[in-house]
């Protein structure tokens, strides 16, 4: 980052010049002027490059071209007034250039250059190009006549992390697939490029497994209504895969697992009080072959289903007390030489687990417990991080779990969840990733973070206000530079890009006392 | 009117100070005191919220098949087809059982037998109504209307029967609210609910200053404050930022406070508002709060705020409204004249609250009038005077002022039967007892101040707080009248209001009308969440109270 200081001065200065202050999040580097050009939306086009790479039939950058124009002139495009003064001539196509043909790359950097010569938009990868094109959708402005204008401007921009997620919980609550399918589009405005889909937990479980169709008929909090099908997992892939995100699926196993207990018998331990079973489950049994055979056909249909290269497998909270109460669990202990260490039986389960995720050629991430019971995972794992205080800090945990060398993600301080009164943003917003102690090299392996919507309290009624614009905060702080971090100049862009949302349909509750010139309007 | 009319909950002594407040209609049906704790005689009554004062019900199940039910009125009805009042009541209910029936049903109990097995002499086919005394069609519900209503569920005719037309709008929600669907069938118990509220005024305050809520989002908050049996909007209409209040005497005032001009209510919105709120028997009662929370008022309004000085200069703000003009006098006492006739409701809100003293302290005008009146250093004095004057005003139009209670605070010269409303938390049982042993009526708010939100299941500690808890004679008791949920705009607009709202209010909704002795929470939480997913099945966002689903979710 050599040079970010200077940089980062002209940024300053010049964003309090005009339009720019409508960005969100903020660019690594941005140019702009009072000048500006005009916009005729019904000549106005997205027009490839002759030297781009891709091409007409690149399916991404079609479909964008086409949601963006949808979202800046909508039907507005054919009743548009010609303007009285022109600055300038008008601003007739964006042009867009990619360099790379394939679209593995997780880098997306982008130049996006509008002058009198060029309105540019350049990009490595097509991924690039989106993140572009979003913020070319943000640099356009209407004049209260409606004129659509956008400033000359120069912008170089690049994410700071590679891994910014947001983590929706479709098990304690079922989340409608047009929720998700918003959310993703709301994510995109966000420069957000993970969706973690906490698919199933202790409350029900919605996926609909076409080796176990019973672990969703069983599982389901209703096998009709509230299951996502095969189709409807597709859908949300390939809707993510056209907003440049990348769908993160997790099981999470041994615990959380309630709900797999009806569709796949003898799957969950059976807990003892005294002698007897309890009738009551816990943990996946980690005692018996049948669980790995099970997981192993579970998880190939996994793998096959999602496209990324990483699962998630959870592996959080796991409560002992059960297995504690098992006389066959017991006699596994004892015969595998665990002692009383219930941590060891913990480890051994997911170590075969992780064993069976990597012949699938896999990458994983797991719950930071993992790595604090010390189960032995490959080098490559990454570990979410996501408790506050305990065992330690958090601060600390991403401390201890680099300089172990693991790759960390961090959650602990964006649990979106949890409510307060007031403006809690600015907390969010204010977390510093890399403000452990920790070599350079630790520092490298912090790949991202991810804000957490879990579902106790929430769903389809409560989801969109409470995640927007607060996930907002997340996502510049994983994008935008660690300088930018003065709350002013964030909430004065912040209350802005919330208007943006309500214009483009989004419930994004408010920030403070104000109005937007476009309220939300029931339905 | 001769006839006996249905028991009322509510203790004599209440009516006597509503007598005493100026506000009592004459009421010569009123029954005998009823005091019997509730009773939930089967588990089919987890669907009731808030819980009637008495539900008997028989195991015997009836059945309903919705193309085959009716609504009608009885012959001896005082109400027929030509209260518009009524049959609109009606028509919410008819919309409800026919075009979207699907959604606000439950699907708990199947009929075993399918559709066509069914016996008919089991078979629901009318919910007759019958109002007993003048109906009150075509008036505004009041403080004193009656709510109070007999429910019997039997074949083939059920029937609902209330004094007035405001006991019928209670009830027929719970017609809905007894039946249980599978498919096409509909089964309810056979049963018999008398019920009253415990409290005459059960509010929602919102605020359209710091957030404008559009109409349509006030339209779908009084619909679910009909399903809670809330009967009062408490609209606190302007403050600091915004004015958005469409005045016909001073057009400037929302033309220069308001956020925008769109963000604006017009009379033919207010009119809107109130009209929708009758149907519902909702009262509207507005709110004008000043001297302090003013700010938009100076932009349409010269000389209205008091200017603040800084080191003898003018220093270009303004704080609360100038006490010592008499311009200020004659202007609120035209604004107040168009309010007290814009806003039918006996009530008026005229705030009160948070008067901050720096600004008039700062200006030398308003030190030497305190002089002048031998006001001392007490600021509280001069916004005594101020109120005094404002309360004088509005006796004078024949309505009565409810104000926030640092009016009580303050020792002005309250006039008798001002009603207090309560809203500071800490030690507000104390001041319960204080403003009633001083005789003047209160609401509740203190514990029900819906913004403040936190993580988890919040609803619990509003829906255990006991308003009469505190160190008091049975008449100070009396002088409660009620109590209002408060949603504060600071952080709230239209699109987080319905979840923020639901069902957390709920949980004050019964607590105001239901017993006392209603506090079992295990119980509680069984029927709100049932109540919870039918609000959400009726179109309102209302949020979920713990994991789990509801079976007609997901359209919103």
């Amino acid at each position: 980052m050599a040079g970010s200081t200077l940089r980062f001065s002209l940024l300053l200065a010049a964003a309090f010049a005009g339009r720019a202050t409508a960005l969100w999040p903020w660019p690594q580097y941005i140019q702009t002027s009072e000048l500006r050009y005009t916009i005729f939306p019904h000549s106005f086009q997205f027009q490839y490059h002759l030297s781009s790479a891709a091409q007409v039939g690149c399916s991404v950058l079609d479909e964008a071209f086409q949601r963006y124009r949808d979202l800046l002139f909508g039907s507005a495009a054919f009743r548009f007034p010609h303007p009285i003064v022109l600055t300038t001539g008008p601003l007739g196509k964006l042009l867009i250039v990619v360099l790379q043909r394939t679209c593995d790359s997780l880098k997306s950097e982008d130049t996006l250059t509008i002058n009198d010569e060029q309105c540019l938009l350049l990009s490595e990868t097509v991924w690039g190009a989106l993140r572009g094109l979003e913020t070319f959708s943000q640099l356009i402005w209407r004049s209260p006549e409606g004129t659509f204008y956008v400033n000359k401007t120069d912008i170089e921009d690049f994410p700071r992390f590679p891994h910014r997620g947001l983590l929706l919980d479709t098990s304690r609550h079922y989340l409608p697939l047009s929720s998700i399918l918003d959310t993703l589009d709301v994510m995109a405005y966000n420069k957000f490029n993970v969706f973690h889909w906490h698919l199933v937990d202790d409350s029900s479980f919605p996926y609909e497994s076409f080796t176990f169709p019973d672990l969703t008929k069983k599982g389901s909090y209703n096998p009709a209504t509230h299951i996502y099908t095969a189709q409807d997992v597709k859908e949300v892939i390939e809707y993510a895969r056209l907003r440049g995100i990348r769908v993160l699926a997790e099981f999470d196993t041994p615990g959380h697992t309630l709900s797999w207990g009806p569709g796949v018998p003898g799957l969950l331990t059976p807990c003892y009080s005294g002698s007897h079973p309890s009738g009551t489950f816990g943990p996946v049994n980690p005692a018996l072959n049948n669980t790995y055979e099970f997981m192993s056909t579970f998880f190939l249909e996994i793998s096959t289903v999602f496209p990324d290269f990483y699962l998630h497998l959870g592996g959080d909270e796991v409560d002992f007390t059960c297995w504690k109460s098992n006389p066959d669990i017991q006699a596994f202990m004892k015969k595998k030489g665990f002692g009383d260490d219930f941590k060891k039986l913990e480890s051994f389960y997911i170590q075969t687990l992780l064993d069976i995720v990597s012949a699938y050629g896999k990458g994983y991430v797991v719950w930071q417990e993992v790595f604090d019971n010390k189960v032995k995972v490959r080098p490559d794992t990454i570990i979410q991080v996501w408790r506050e205080e305990i065992p330690v800090k958090y601060v600390k945990e991403m401390a201890l779990v680099t300089s172990a060398g693991f790759r960390a993600l961090l959650s602990a301080p964006w649990y979106l969840n949890h409510i307060t009164y007031g403006p809690d943003w600015k907390e969010i917003y204010l977390v510093e990733p890399l403000a452990f102690e920790g070599s350079p090299e630790q520092k490298a392996l912090v790949i991202g973070g991810e804000a957490c919507m879990w579902g106790e309290y929430v769903d389809s009624t409560n989801l969109v206000p409470r995640l927007w614009p607060r996930a907002g905060a997340v996502a510049e702080r994983l994008w935008s530079n660690k300088m930018v971090s003065n709350l002013d100049f964030a909430f004065k862009r912040l209350a802005h890009f919330r208007c943006e949302l309500l214009r483009r349909g989004v419930q994004a509750q408010p920030l403070s006392v104000g109005y937007c010139d476009m309220e939300f309007e029931q339905t | 009117m001769e006839q006996r009319g249905l028991g009322r909950l509510r203790l004599p002594g209440l009516l006597a100070l509503l007598a005493a407040l100026g506000v009592l209609v004459v009421q010569a049906a009123l029954g005998r005191r009823r005091a019997q704790t509730p009773r939930i005689s089967a588990s089919r009554n987890q669907n009731l919220w808030p819980l009637p004062v008495t539900v008997r019900t028989t195991p015997r199940l009836l059945y309903l098949s919705p193309g085959n039910f009716f609504f009608g009125h009885s012959p001896t009805s005082k109400a027929g087809p030509s209260c518009r009042m009524n049959n609109n009541g009606l028509k919410i209910c008819f919309n409800f059982s026919h075009t979207g029936i699907m959604p606000i049903f439950f699907g708990f109990d199947k009929w075993p037998l399918g559709s066509d097995n069914v016996p008919r002499k089991m078979e629901l086919q009318k919910l007759e109504v019958s109002v007993i005394m003048d109906p009150e069609c075509d008036s505004f519900p009041s403080i004193t209307s009656d709510e109070s209503y007999n429910l019997l569920v039997q074949e083939p005719v059920a029937k609902l029967t209330a004094n007035r037309v405001w006991g019928v709008l209670r009830g027929k929600f719970f017609v809905v609210s007894l039946l249980f669907s599978s498919k096409e069938i509909f089964t309810a118990n056979e049963s018999n609910i008398v019920d009253s509220p415990r409290f005459p005024h059960r509010g929602i305050l919102i605020d359209t200053s710091r957030h404008f809520l559009p109409i349509k989002t006030i339209l779908k908050t009084l619909d679910a404050m009909a399903f809670n049996k809330f009967n009062v909007l408490h609209w606190h209409i302007v403050d600091d930022q915004s004015f958005p209040y469409q005045s016909i005497t001073f057009p400037e005032l929302s033309n220069k406070g308001s956020y925008s001009l769109s963000h604006v209510y017009t009379p033919n919105d207010v009119r809107t508002v109130i009209e929708y709120a009758r149907f519902r028997g909702i009262r509207v009662l507005p709110e004008f709060d000043s001297p302090g929370h003013t700010a938009s008022w100076g932009k349409g309004q010269k000389d209205v705020l008091t200017p603040c000085y800084h080191s003898r200069e003018p220093s270009g703000t303004f704080g609360p409204i100038n006490p010592i003009l008499n311009s200020t006098y004659s202007f609120l006492s035209k604004l107040f004249k168009e309010i007290s006739t814009v806003f039918p409701d006996k009530f008026i809100h005229l705030g009160g609250d948070e008067v901050d003293f720096h600004c008039w302290k700062s200006n030398p005008a308003v030190l030497h009038f305190m002089r002048n009146k031998g006001f001392g250093k007490k600021f509280e004095k001069l916004q005594s005077f101020y109120m005094q004057k404002v309360l004088d005003m509005i006796s004078a139009m024949k309505k009565t002022s409810i104000v926030w209670q640092e009016v009580f605070d303050d020792e002005g010269k309250l006039t008798p039967g001002t009603v207090v409303q309560v809203w500071k938390k800490r030690n507000f049982h104390m001041k319960l007892r204080k403003i009633t042993a001083a005789g003047f009526p209160v609401i509740i708010s203190a514990p029900w101040y819906l913004d403040l939100i936190s993580y988890g299941e919040d609803w619990t500690g509003y829906y255990l707080v006991e308003p009469l808890n505190f160190a008091g004679t049975p008449e100070q008791k009396q002088l409660v009248i009620g109590g209002e949920a408060c949603i504060w705009g600071e952080y709230v607009d239209a699109t987080n209001l319905t979840p923020r709202l639901w069902p957390r209010a709920s949980a004050v909704g019964e607590r105001l009308w239901s017993h006392q002795d209603v506090t079992d929470l295990e119980d509680a939480y069984r029927r709100l969440i049932r109540h919870r997913c039918r609000m959400v099945g009726r179109g309102i966002a209302a949020q979920p109270l713990l994991p789990g689903y509801c079976e007609h979710e997901g359209r919103m």
